[in-house]
C-alpha cells in the first residue's frame, strides 16, 4: 500500500498538470468586462488539485495516513484474479455491444458471470440470461422509447419481430 | 380561511376518480422509474407528456406531478438495496442507505426514506400551500453570489465534517468539479477541457456517468475483492412488526434530519435554477453538522438517509413554486411540465393564481394525494425491493453490473460514456483501496454547472472583486460559516495540540 500511495499521489499530481495545461486553451486569467475567462475555473481547479497531491505526498513521508503505514500490497493473488475475472468480463460485455447488441451482450454478460463466476445450474443460468434481456428490452424500447445499440446487421430480423410485439 | 376553502376544492379536484387512477398509475410508474439507475423524474415527465394531452390539463398535470413524486421516493430504492443512485436527487441517499443495507438492515433504510419522503412532502406542501407568493418574492432575492455561497456551503460541510483524509477530500471535489468543467464553457461557447481530443468529451461528462462508474462498477468490484466472496446474501428481513419497529427507530433516529431536509429542502428547491439534488446534499451535510455524532454518518446513520429524502421530496414541492408563480423552473423536470402548461394553453406566472383557480388548486390538492398515494406504493412494494436483496450475492452482483452499463448508456445514450464509465469504475477501486473518499467527486460534479456560471457571473457583477461573497447581507453570513466550516479541520488539530501540550506540561 505504501508504494501504491506515493505512486497514486504522483499520477494523480501528472492528471492535475496535464488539466492545468488543457485549460490554458482558453484564457485563465480574468478579462474586463467578461468576468473570468473561460479556462480560469478549471485551471485553478487543477491547481488545487496538484497542491493537494504535495500534501497527500508530504503525509505520506510522515506516515500519516493508513495506506502509507501499511505494508501490504494493493493487489494479492485473489484480488488480481477478481480484477481480471470481473473487470475482464466487463470490458468483453461493453466491448460485444457494438456487435451482437445491447441485449446480446448482456446475455452472454449474464451467462459468463452466472455459470463461471457463481457456478448457478444451468437452469437458473439459462433462465436469468434469456429473461433479463428480454424484459429490459421491453421496459426501454417499448415503455421509455429508449433504443439500445442493435450491433450489427445480422441481428437485424431478430429485433424486427421483437419490435412487432411492441407496435 | 379562504386558503383553506381553495385547499378542500382543490383536493376534491384531485379526489375525481380519473384523476385518482391517473395519480395511482403515476406514482407507481415514477416509483419504478426512479428506481432504474440512469432514469429520473425527468426522463418519465418528459416521456410521458405527450400521453397527458388525451385527458384534459388538470388531469394531465396532476399525473405528470403524481410522477414526479413517485420518482423522488423511487430514486432511494436503487441507492439502498443496489448501492446506485437511480437520479442526481438520491445521491447523498446512497451514503448511508448503502451501508444499512449491506448490514442488514434495508428496511430501515427503506422505512425511513419512506417516511421521510411523506413528512418532506407534506411540510412542503403546507409550505406551498400558505406561503407560495410570499416565498416566490424571496427566491428572486437570490442572485448569483447568494447560490454561489450557498454551493460553497455545500463543500465546506464535505471538508469540514468529512473526518477523512483532508487533502484526499479537497482532491476529490477539485476533481468533480473539473469534470463538470469538460464539454463546452458556457459563456464564449469555445470547446473545453476536451480530454486527449476525444470527440465523446464535447457533450460533457454526465454526472451519471461518474457516479454510476463509482458506485455500480468501482465499489461491487472492491466488494467482491474486499470480503473474498465469501459475501453471498445479506440478511435483509421483513415483517409488519419489522416495518412497525423500523418506522419507529427511523423516525427516532432521523426526526432531525427530516426536519432539516424539509425545511432546507423546500427553500433550496424555490430557488431557481437550484432543485432537489443541491438540496438533498446540502440538507445531508447540514443534518452531519448539527448530529450528535457526526462520525455515525457515512457509516448508516438512520438521518443519513432521512435528510436527502425529506430534502428531494420537500424540494421537488418546492421547485413548483417559481414554476407556477413566476414561470421561473427550478429543475430540469419542471421545465418540462413548464413546457407542457404552456402547450396546455395555460400562463405561468402571478396571475395563474387569479385567472385559473381551478388547475392551480387542483395541482396543490394533489400534491397532498400523491404525497398520501406513493407513501402506500412505496411501503407496499418494499417486500418486493428487500427480496431482491435476499438473492444470492453472485446474481446480485451481476445483475448491477448490467444496470450499470445499461443505466450509463441510457443517460447519455453514448458508447464513449459507457467506456468512461468502466475507467471512472476502475480508477475509483484503487481510489477507494487508498482511502480517497469519492462521494465529493459526485456531489461536485452534480453541483458544479451550478457553482461555476454563478461564480463567474458574480464576478462580473463585482468587477473581479471577490468581496462581494461577503459584503452582501445574504451571501456574507453563508461565505463566512462555509469558511468556518472548511477551516474546521485546522482549528480542531491546533485545539487538540494546544490541549496535548497542556496535558503535558501539567
Amino acid at each position: 500500500m505504501r508504494l501504491a500511495e506515493i505512486l497514486t499521489a504522483g499520477i494523480l499530481a501528472l492528471l492535475s498538470i496535464y488539466l492545468m495545461w488543457k485549460s490554458t486553451e482558453l484564457n485563465v486569467g480574468y478579462i474586463r468586462g467578461e468576468g473570468p475567462g473561460g479556462g480560469a475555473w478549471p485551471f485553478w481547479l487543477a491547481g488545487i488539485m496538484l497542491i493537494c497531491t504535495g500534501f497527500i505526498a508530504f503525509n505520506w513521508w510522515r506516515r500519516t495516513s493508513p495506506p502509507s503505514q501499511s505494508d501490504d500490497v494493493l493487489l494479492d493473488g485473489y484480488g488480481k484474479r477478481t480484477l481480471v475475472l470481473v473487470g475482464g468480463g466487463l470490458i468483453a460485455f461493453i466491448g460485444l455491444v457494438n456487435i451482437i447488441s445491447m441485449y446480446g451482450a448482456m446475455a452472454v454478460f449474464l451467462f459468463y458471470y452466472l455459470r463461471f463466476l457463481g457456478r448457478h445450474s444451468w437452469n437458473l443460468t439459462l433462465i436469468l440470461s434469456l429473461a433479463i434481456p428480454t424484459t429490459f428490452f421491453f421496459f426501454f424500447e417499448g415503455l421509455m422509447r429508449i433504443t439500445m445499440p442493435k450491433g450489427l446487421g445480422f441481428t437485424e430480423p431478430f429485433y424486427n419481430f421483437l419490435y412487432s410485439i411492441i407496435y | 380561511m379562504e386558503i383553506l376553502g381553495l385547499l378542500s376544492d382543490g383536493v376534491m379536484v384531485s379526489l375525481m376518480p380519473i384523476n385518482v387512477m391517473l395519480i395511482l398509475i403515476g406514482v407507481t410508474l415514477g416509483l419504478f422509474i426512479g428506481a432504474m439507475p440512469g432514469l429520473g423524474s425527468v426522463n418519465g415527465v418528459a416521456i410521458l407528456l405527450p400521453i397527458t394531452f388525451l385527458v384534459p390539463p388538470n388531469s394531465a398535470i396532476i399525473f405528470l406531478a403524481a410522477i414526479y413524486y413517485g420518482a423522488m421516493y423511487g430514486g432511494a430504492i436503487s441507492s439502498i438495496t443496489l448501492g446506485i443512485p437511480g437520479a442526481s436527487t438520491a445521491v447523498a441517499t446512497t451514503f448511508d442507505g448503502r451501508p444499512l443495507a449491506l448490514s442488514g438492515r434495508a428496511s430501515l433504510a427503506l422505512v425511513t426514506a419512506a417516511l421521510a419522503s411523506f413528512i418532506g412532502g407534506t411540510i412542503s406542501n403546507v409550505l406551498f400551500t400558505v406561503f407560495a407568493p410570499l416565498l416566490a418574492t424571496v427566491a428572486l432575492i437570490f442572485g448569483p453570489p447568494e447560490i454561489f455561497a450557498l454551493m460553497l456551503l455545500a463543500f465546506a460541510t464535505f471538508v469540514g465534517l468529512g473526518g477523512d483524509d483532508i487533502p484526499k477530500t479537497i482532491f476529490s471535489i477539485c476533481l468533480g468539479l473539473v469534470f463538470a468543467a469538460v464539454g463546452f464553457d458556457e459563456i464564449s461557447g469555445a470547446p473545453r477541457l476536451i480530454l486527449f481530443d476525444i470527440n465523446g468529451f464535447l457533450h460533457g461528462i454526465n454526472f451519471l456517468v461518474l457516479a454510476i462508474g463509482v458506485y455500480g462498477i468501482g465499489e461491487m468490484i472492491w466488494t467482491i475483492e474486499n470480503t473474498r466472496g465469501e459475501i453471498t446474501t445479506t440478511e435483509a428481513k421483513m415483517s409488519l412488526k419489522g416495518i412497525v419497529r423500523d418506522s419507529k427507530e427511523g423516525m427516532r433516529r432521523g426526526w432531525k434530519g427530516t426536519m432539516i431536509g424539509s425545511f432546507l429542502g423546500f427553500f433550496v428547491g424555490i430557488l431557481p435554477a437550484a432543485g432537489a439534488t443541491p438540496g438533498s446534499l446540502m440538507s445531508y451535510g447540514v443534518a452531519k453538522l448539527v448530529a450528535k455524532n457526526p462520525k455515525e454518518f457515512g457509516k448508516g446513520h438512520p438521518g443519513g438517509v432521512a435528510a436527502p429524502e425529506a430534502a428531494n421530496n420537500s424540494a421537488s414541492t418546492g421547485s413548483m413554486l417559481p414554476m407556477l408563480t413566476l414561470g421561473i423552473p427550478g429543475s430540469p423536470t419542471t421545465a418540462i411540465l413548464l413546457g407542457g402548461m404552456v402547450i396546455w394553453g395555460l400562463t405561468p406566472g402571478p396571475r395563474l393564481f387569479t385567472e385559473q383557480p381551478d388547475f392551480v388548486w387542483g395541482l396543490i390538492g394533489s400534491f397532498y394525494i400523491s404525497n398520501v398515494f406513493a407513501l402506500l406504493v412505496n411501503l407496499a412494494f418494499i417486500p418486493l425491493f428487500i427480496w431482491m436483496l435476499r438473492m444470492p450475492f453472485t446474481v446480485l452482483a451481476p445483475l448491477i453490473f448490467v444496470l450499470s452499463v445499461v443505466g450509463g448508456y441510457a443517460a447519455t445514450q453514448d458508447m464513449h460514456d459507457v467506456w468512461l464509465m468502466l475507467v471512472f469504475g476502475f480508477g475509483a477501486f484503487f481510489l477507494r483501496k487508498l482511502d480517497y473518499p469519492l462521494a465529493p467527486a459526485v456531489l461536485a460534479i452534480v453541483l458544479g454547472p451550478i457553482a461555476e456560471p454563478t461564480l463567474r457571473q458574480s464576478l462580473l457583477l463585482s468587477s473581479g472583486d471577490a468581496s462581494i461573497f461577503l459584503t452582501r447581507p445574504i451571501a456574507g453570513p453563508i461565505t463566512v460559516i462555509a469558511i468556518i466550516l472548511i477551516l474546521l479541520p485546522v482549528i480542531k488539530a491546533v485545539v487538540t495540540r494546544m490541549r496535548g501540550s497542556r496535558e503535558n506540561a501539567a
